[in-house]
C-alpha cells in the first residue's frame, strides 16, 4: 500500500485571483516584501498496490481524468510506502 | 420536440428551466435524474444551472461522471442538441463536449445582475432568431465564469465560428469594462465544432417570460424549435 501526496498547481501563466486576494490579506496584516502568493491544491489518497510502478500509473490516470484540469493545472505527486 | 432537464445533486435552476419549458414555451418536458442512464427519447437535453456536487474539486468536474452524462456525451456525439446553462456550461467543458474551462471570476466576486451580450454568431441552431451583432440583456449569476482557453484553442474557436455570445456594454462595445469575470475576449457562450452543443454562462430561462420584465432569452429556445 502507498500513500500518494498529490500537488495540483495552477499554471503560473494563468492568473490566480485567490492568490492575489490572499496576498492582499497578508499585506494588510503589515507583512511587507511578500509576493507571488498562489493558492493550489493538495490531495492525499491511499492506494492498495504492491508495486510502486503500478501505483504510479494509477495515480497518474486519476489525476489526468479527474483531479487536474489540463487547461488550467499541472500536477506532481510523491508515493510513500505504508 | 421533447426536452429533458438533467437534475444533478446541487442543481438549482432545474425547476425554473422545467417550468419555463413546460408552462411558458409549452413543449413536452421531462426531468432526467443523474443516476438514470436513459435520455427518454428527448430531442434536446438541457444541463441547468446550480452547483452540481457542491462545485467540489472544480465546477462541473464530478458531474461528468454521472451515469446520465455518459448518455449525454453519446447523444451529443451523434448530433443530439445539448444546451448547458451556467453550471451546465461548466459541465460541458469538463466533460470535453466543449473546449476550454471556466475558472474563478478575476474579481473573486459572485456576479449577479443583468448583463449585456452581443450575438456574435447568429447562424447557430441556438441563435438563428437573433440578428447579427444584436445586443441583448440576460441575467448572469456566477462566481466561476472566467472562460479560459489557450491561444491555439481560441484561434480554432474563431476559425470555426464557435464563439456565439460575448459580454458587452449597452452599446455593444466589447471591452474590459463590460467583462464581468475576466473571460478571454469577453466570451460568454460557445458552441462545439458541429454546432449541436451550446454552453453559456447567462441564464436565458430567467428572461423568457413577459412577467419577468425581459424576454431576450426566449429566442434561444425559439431558435432550437425553429418556429
Amino acid at each position: 500500500m502507498f500513500k500518494a501526496k498529490i500537488f495540483i498547481k495552477r499554471r503560473r501563466t494563468i492568473l490566480d485571483p485567490q492568490g492575489k486576494a490572499v496576498e492582499l490579506g497578508i499585506k494588510s496584516l503589515g507583512f511587507e516584501n511578500i509576493k507571488n502568493v498562489r493558492v493550489d491544491k493538495y490531495i492525499e489518497l491511499d492506494i492498495e498496490e504492491l508495486e510502486e510502478l503500478e501505483a504510479r500509473k494509477k495515480v497518474n490516470k486519476i489525476c489526468d481524468l479527474l483531479l487536474a484540469n489540463p487547461h488550467l493545472e499541472d500536477y506532481y505527486f510523491e508515493l510513500e510506502k505504508l | 420536440m421533447k426536452f429533458g432537464v438533467v437534475i444533478f445533486p446541487g442543481s438549482n435552476c432545474d425547476y425554473d428551466t422545467y417550468y419555463f419549458l413546460k408552462f411558458v414555451l409549452r413543449v413536452e418536458t421531462v426531468f432526467l435524474f443523474h443516476k438514470e442512464s436513459s435520455l427518454k427519447d428527448c430531442d434536446v437535453v438541457i444541463l441547468p444551472g446550480g452547483f452540481s456536487y457542491g462545485d467540489y474539486l472544480r465546477t462541473g468536474a464530478i458531474a461528468k461522471f454521472s451515469p446520465i452524462m455518459k448518455e449525454v456525451v453519446r447523444f451529443a456525439n451523434n448530433g443530439g442538441i445539448v444546451l448547458g446553462i451556467c453550471n451546465g456550461f461548466q459541465i460541458l467543458c469538463e466533460s470535453g463536449l466543449l473546449p476550454g474551462v471556466l475558472s474563478k471570476n478575476t474579481s473573486l466576486k459572485f456576479q449577479c445582475y443583468n448583463q449585456n451580450l452581443k450575438v456574435i454568431n447568429n447562424s447557430s441552431i441556438f441563435t438563428r432568431k437573433y440578428s447579427p451583432d444584436e445586443v441583448i440583456t440576460m441575467p448572469i449569476a456566477h462566481g466561476e465564469g472566467n472562460y479560459i482557453i489557450d491561444e491555439e484553442g481560441l484561434k480554432e474557436l474563431y476559425d470555426n465560428n464557435q464563439v456565439v455570445l460575448k459580454y458587452c456594454d449597452e452599446f455593444g462595445n466589447v471591452d474590459e469594462n463590460s467583462n464581468p469575470n475576466g473571460s478571454v475576449d469577453n466570451i460568454a457562450g460557445i458552441c462545439n465544432k458541429t454546432g449541436n452543443v451550446f454552453g453559456l454562462m447567462p441564464h436565458p430561462e430567467r428572461c423568457s417570460e413577459e412577467i419577468l420584465g425581459n424576454t431576450d432569452g426566449l429566442k434561444i429556445f425559439e431558435s432550437i424549435l425553429n418556429k
